[in-house]
């Protein structure tokens, strides 16, 4: 029996991971006292009936240091973020609402730079930004080193879908897990450039909107269960959310999650499971088994999917859990990432 | 206690040296392994080589490096990376 | 690949079938234990075959009282403490590197001890305290910073010595006496520094056998392999089934750097109290470099929790579901000691990888 009381009485670092820790908070601390039955679904998005159809409503903040990094920048990662949030729920992105905390001291060609890439990002996936606020706070960070911070907050709202039925409950025994490509990229580019760490990479994080990739599986009829996009926790977050919600067991193998060389050198060298690391520009998919190959294609025929995978399928085993067919043809399980990921030395 | 990790020297000026882990680099030191030289292989550990490795020994003893080097070479001639299967 | 641990797997079904017998084995190193586990090698052996996990977590045997110098350091200000991911977790007497973080104190995780001298080097306002943790693996690392501060002349940089040697605890399990082992599974990268031939004396002394591997599945196999072949052959020598990293003299260049700079030293390590000789501190010409001395702090008593069976569990005393705290007051999410904190604690291992596997008897 887990004992139930907090361990904490600050706020940590790994209770921002996506992972166990921050669970926990949600559940003990925000949910008791602003839970309702929209937050309590705890999906990426709400959903509001809205003049006969459904609109989804999402937000997301973005605190990411630095704010440019290989292969983006927080503004990118603050459209496609939401947006993606929007996707997975199935929903046509309408429009982001778009707040700026900017830190004293903060470059304005940075601020310029970040803006351009949001702006662009916005086009790509076919989002206005119809309305934003900008506020200043002081210089806190200690100076230095450390650059002036920027923190970005997107709502989003969109359109769902007609004829979607994206609902965790529905997956079931004999459906096919599929990623739409390679893992990690996102989590390990930034790693690479976080101080202390002291590795360059020609890992690129892989920050994208992903609507349209989605849009072409949805397209096929293929009966999707369910999509999540994998960021913080990885896509061993995701599957933990899969088997918590649908009560079955998921198996996945090893040798078929979809890796670059360069990723998975990267994870070896921090001791990271490539599985816990952030992606910013992949999604996890649930579909009904016969229409693993339909959705594989479409993927597949997209410049997002193109390393897409089925890496596992559900099974019925009891309790449910994640479990892992290992390289070497061993077994382990998949859990829940604790929270923030650590490098190891040893 | 021990993760190490194999890498290539690309470039090495005096006790410092630049390695390449299949396209991340690195800056460790060459204190410890004074004899290696671009080109070489060692084993990284805690930002420093602690041994030199023969490649070929190499690619037997880390196998994600031999699927890594198979992946190069079929990228290279625009061909499936041999043991990746496409899985129905 | 598959088919090479596949015939490994048999060779190892046919090794412990012809000893006839229970086999116990240790495997010493943390990195060993999490391998096993990470590549699911457990279920694959035979039934005969059992694995105890040894002392060879760095992070899990740092004594308490070593973390609360650590917490008494950066609780100082002026002082940033710099240390490996591992030790953010582990609990002091009050609170942990990670608490004292999110409570204001300068810590910040390095993977390497030339980020801590760079930290000093760029810093010159703050003192840099590094946590020199690790066996011989990683100690060079550290002496080697040691001197590269000597060089440049840095007055703001030292280290506080947690590095532990890892034939000492062999031989101090050894005379305990008190847990059954047939032969030990030895560290791959403790002994790339250290050479297979260090381990002679426990072959010898003490009739064992010991073999070198590394940590890929196939490495761990061929180890385990060889191992029980000496155990049915009434055989104890030093075998190194890792050899394309690691010689039999060691690295020497590294080890005269340790020889050079620190003396070995009697150690405390958690649960297991202290162990003479088993530790590193730096030499009479290197002591305006220790933490401790530089910084006036004093090393405490170890208070553990006494429900914490971690000195009973790296000792392969009892396993990790024989301890009444594992999997309830004491999880990932809620550790009472390092075992479970640590990412290659046994505890945390067992609790992450086997334990619900183990219910479902697999």
């Amino acid at each position: 029996m887990m004992p139930t009381r907090t361990t904490h009485d600050h706020v940590v670092l790994a209770h921002g991971g996506g992972g166990e820790l921050m669970g926990r908070l949600i559940r003990e601390h925000i949910l008791p006292r602003i839970g309702n039955p929209w937050l309590a679904v705890l999906t990426d998005g709400a959903v509001v009936p809205w003049g006969g159809g459904e609109v989804v409503f999402t937000t997301d903040s973005y605190v990411v240091t630095p704010l440019e990094f290989p292969g983006g920048d927080i503004g990118r990662l603050a459209v496609a973020g939401t947006v993606n949030d929007l996707a997975v729920m199935g929903a046509e992105p309408v429009a982001l609402s778009l707040g700026l905390i900017l830190e004293e001291g903060l470059p304005l060609a940075v601020l310029d730079r970040v803006l351009d890439s949001l702006a662009a990002t916005a086009r790509e996936a076919g989002v206005a930004i119809a309305t934003g606020d900008t506020k200043v706070i002081e210089r806190r960070t200690a100076g230095g080193d450390t650059a002036a911070q920027m923190f970005i907050n997107t709502a989003g709202v969109g359109r769902r879908r007609p004829g979607l039925n994206l609902d965790v409950a529905r997956i079931a025994p004999g459906d096919a897990v599929l990623v739409t490509g390679p893992l990690a990229e996102h989590g390990l580019a930034i790693m690479s450039v976080r101080a202390g760490l002291e590795f360059e990479s020609t890992l690129r994080s892989d920050v994208a909107p992903l609507g349209g990739l989605l849009g072409a599986v949805f397209a096929t009829g293929a009966d999707v269960r369910f999509v999540r996009d994998a960021t913080r926790g990885g896509a061993a977050g995701v599957l933990a959310d899969i088997v918590a919600g649908c009560g079955h067991s998921v198996e996945i193998d090893e040798r078929a999650i979809p890796l670059s060389p360069t990723g998975r050198h990267a994870a070896e060298m921090l001791g990271l499971d490539p599985l816990a690391v952030a992606n910013e520009g992949k999604c996890v998919l649930v579909t009904a088994a016969a229409d693993a190959e339909r959705v594989l294609a479409a993927c597949r025929g997209h410049p997002l999917g193109r390393g897409a995978a089925v890496i596992g399928r559900v099974t019925a085993s009891q309790p449910p859990l994640v479990e892992l067919l290992t390289r070497a043809g061993g077994r382990r399980i998949v859990q829940r990432p604790y929270g923030e990921d650590l490098p190891r030395i040893c | 206690m021990c993760l190490a990790v194999p890498g290539k020297i690309l470039t090495r000026a005096g006790e410092e040296a630049t390695v390449d882990l299949q396209g991340n680099q690195l800056r460790i030191s060459t204190v410890l392994t004074p004899e290696v030289r671009p080109g070489d292989w060692v084993l990284i550990h805690a930002g420093f080589a602690i041994s030199q490795l023969d490649e070929q020994e190499a690619l037997e003893t880390w196998d994600y490096l031999r699927l890594a080097l198979g992946e190069d070479i079929a990228a290279a001639a625009g061909q499936e990376p041999p043991g990746r299967t496409s899985e129905a | 690949m598959s088919r090479s641990i596949d015939e490994l797997r048999a060779e190892l079904t046919a090794a412990c079938r012809a000893v006839g017998r229970p086999v116990q084995i240790m495997e010493v190193c943390g990195t060993h234990t999490v391998s096993i586990f990470r590549n699911g090698l457990r279920p694959l052996l035979p039934e005969n075959l059992r694995l105890v996990s040894g002392p060879g977590c760095p992070v899990c045997v740092t004594a308490q009282r070593h973390i609360d110098a650590a917490l008494e350091l950066a609780a100082r200000p002026g002082v940033l403490i710099a240390t490996y991911g591992d030790m953010m977790r582990v609990p002091g007497r009050r609170g942990s590197l990670e608490r004292q973080r999110a409570a204001g104190a300068q810590v910040r995780v390095v993977n390497s001890a030339r980020s801590a001298f760079e930290l000093a080097r760029d810093n010159p306002a703050q003192q840099i305290v590094f946590l020199g943790v690790g066996f011989e693996t990683t100690a060079p690392a550290t002496v080697a910073t040691v001197l590269a501060a000597e060089r440049v002349g840095l007055d703001n940089f030292t280290v506080l010595m947690c590095h532990k040697l890892v034939v000492p605890a062999m031989a101090a399990l050894l005379d305990a006496g008190d847990v059954p082992l047939d032969g030990f599974l030895a560290p791959g990268h403790v002994s790339v520094i250290i050479g297979a031939a260090a381990y002679r004396p426990i072959a010898e002394r003490y009739r064992r056998p010991v073999v070198v591997a590394g940590f890929e599945p196939d490495s761990i196999l061929r180890g385990l392999v060889a191992l029980v072949r000496q155990i049915a052959g009434g055989r104890a020598a030093v075998e190194n089934a890792y050899s394309a990293v690691v010689r039999d003299e060691g690295n020497r260049v590294a080890l005269d750097l340790l020889e050079r700079v620190c003396v070995v030293a009697d150690a405390p390590w958690r649960a297991l109290g202290v162990i003479p000789r088993s530790g590193l501190e730096l030499g009479p010409a290197y002591r305006r470099f220790d933490a401790l001395e530089r910084f006036d702090v004093h090393l405490g008593e170890d208070e553990d929790h006494p429900a914490c069976r971690c000195g009973e569990v790296i000792t392969g005393r009892v396993l990790p579901a024989d301890c009444a705290a594992f999997g309830r007051a004491c999880t990932p999410l809620t550790p009472i000691g390092p075992c479970m904190v640590s990412s290659e604690g046994t505890c945390a291992a067992w609790y992450k990888y086997g334990q619900v596997l183990a219910e479902r008897g697999a």
